[in-house]
C-alpha cells in the first residue's frame, strides 16, 4: 500500500513537471489539416518579440500566448500567411520576423554568401588555373623537336642491333 | 603573388574588426524600433477601470496625450509611478493609462493606494489593445497628438530624464504649454 502511494507520488511529481517542459501546448481547433498545418509554420517562424532568440511556438511568455492566440484566430478566419505576417509586421516591426524581408538594409545578409562563395570560387580556380600551367610541359622548339627524332632514330638503331 | 595582394589579410581583419565594432554598439538588442511610429492609434471599444463606462479610440482624442501601458503584475509599472504623478500633477498633459492584463479590483485598489496620474484608464483585460499598439512588455509610454498619431514610443521606464530628454521636447512640439510648471 505504500508503494502504491510512492507511485501515486512520483507519478504526481513527473506530471507537475512534464507541464514546464512543453512551452507551447495550448491547443486551437482547426477546420483542416492544412489550416492547422498553417499555424504550425507561422509559429515556427514568427519571433517572439520579448525573447532575444525565440519563436513563438517555443516561448513560454505571456505575449507569446496572446500572439499564438491571434495567429490561430486569423487562420481560423481564413487570412493568409502573408496577411498574418503584414498584421504582426505593422506592430511589432522587423524583430517578429525570423526570415528577414529582401530590402535594402538586409541585402547583404541575403546575397552576402553567394557573393563570398563566388569569391571562393574564382579564387580557386585561378590557383587550379595557375598550377596547370606550372606543370604542363612548354611545346618543344623546332630545334628541340629535330634533336628529338634525331634521339629517337638512334635508340632505334642501338636497339635492332 | 603581387605585392598588394599582401595587404588582403589586414584588409579582411579591419572589415571584420569594423563589423564587430558596429555589432556590439548596439548596446540593448531588446530596443526594438516601433512600426507605429507615425501611425495611427489603433480603434478600440473598452471599458473604463474606475466605472466600467465605454471608452473609445475617439473619446481620447483632441489635445495631445500620453498613453501609458501599465499593470499591477509589473514591477517597473511600479518604479515609475511616482514620476507619472509627478508629471500629471505639475504639468498640463493628459495622461492616460491602459491596463494591460490585469485584474480590475486589484488595478484600482493599486491607483487608490499609489496615486492616480490618469485621466482614465482603458481596461485591456485580454491584451488585444496591447497587441494592436505592438506592446510586448508593460510599462510602455506613447504620445499620441490630437489627430490620433502616436508620435513617439518607450518601452520601459518613464524616469526624470526621459521625460525632460525625450517626452517633454516632442510635446512641446506638438504645441502643449509646458515651458512652466504648474503651480
Amino acid at each position: 500500500m505504500n508503494r502504491n502511494l510512492l507511485k501515486a507520488l512520483l507519478g504526481a511529481v513527473l506530471l507537475a513537471f512534464s507541464a514546464a517542459s512543453f512551452a507551447a501546448i495550448d491547443t486551437y481547433a482547426f477546420e483542416t489539416a492544412a489550416e492547422e498545418a498553417r499555424y504550425k509554420a507561422l509559429i515556427d517562424e514568427l519571433r517572439c518579440p520579448k525573447c532575444l532568440n525565440t519563436n513563438l511556438s517555443g516561448s513560454d511568455s505571456p505575449i507569446s500566448a496572446d500572439l499564438r492566440r491571434t495567429v490561430a484566430t486569423m487562420v481560423q478566419a481564413g487570412k493568409g500567411d502573408e496577411e498574418i505576417r503584414g498584421y504582426l509586421l505593422a506592430r511589432y516591426g522587423d524583430f517578429i520576423l525570423y526570415r528577414p524581408r529582401v530590402m535594402p538594409a538586409t541585402y547583404v545578409l541575403w546575397f552576402g554568401p553567394a557573393l563570398l562563395f563566388l569569391l571562393a570560387l574564382a579564387f580557386v580556380a585561378r590557383l587550379v588555373l595557375r598550377q596547370r600551367q606550372a606543370e604542363a610541359p612548354a611545346p618543344l622548339s623546332p630545334e628541340e623537336q629535330a634533336a628529338l627524332a634525331r634521339l629517337s632514330q638512334a635508340v632505334g638503331e642501338n636497339s635492332k642491333a | 603573388m603581387s605585392r598588394t595582394s599582401l595587404f588582403l589579410p589586414l584588409g579582411l581583419f579591419l572589415l571584420m574588426a569594423f563589423m564587430l565594432w558596429r555589432g556590439f554598439a548596439l548596446n540593448d538588442p531588446h530596443e526594438l524600433p516601433s512600426a507605429l511610429l507615425n501611425q495611427p492609434l489603433p480603434d478600440f471599444q473598452k471599458t473604463r477601470l474606475a466605472d466600467g463606462a465605454p471608452v473609445a479610440r475617439q473619446d481620447l482624442l483632441g489635445t495631445p496625450f500620453l498613453l501609458n501601458v501599465w499593470a499591477t503584475w509589473c514591477p517597473t509599472c511600479k518604479a515609475e509611478h511616482a514620476e507619472l504623478n509627478r508629471i500629471a500633477a505639475r504639468y498640463a498633459v493628459p495622461l492616460v493609462g491602459v491596463n494591460y492584463k490585469d485584474d480590475g479590483p486589484a488595478a484600482r485598489a493599486w491607483l487608490a493606494r499609489y496615486g492616480d496620474p490618469y485621466r482614465l484608464s482603458v481596461v485591456d483585460e485580454d491584451g488585444s489593445l496591447g497587441i494592436e499598439l505592438g506592446v510586448y512588455g508593460a510599462p510602455e509610454t506613447f504620445i499620441v497628438d490630437g489627430d490620433g498619431i502616436i508620435r513617439y514610443k518607450r518601452v520601459g521606464a518613464v524616469d526624470r530624464r526621459v521625460w525632460e530628454e525625450e517626452i517633454r521636447p516632442v510635446l512641446q512640439n506638438l504645441g502643449l504649454p509646458l515651458e512652466e510648471p504648474r503651480a
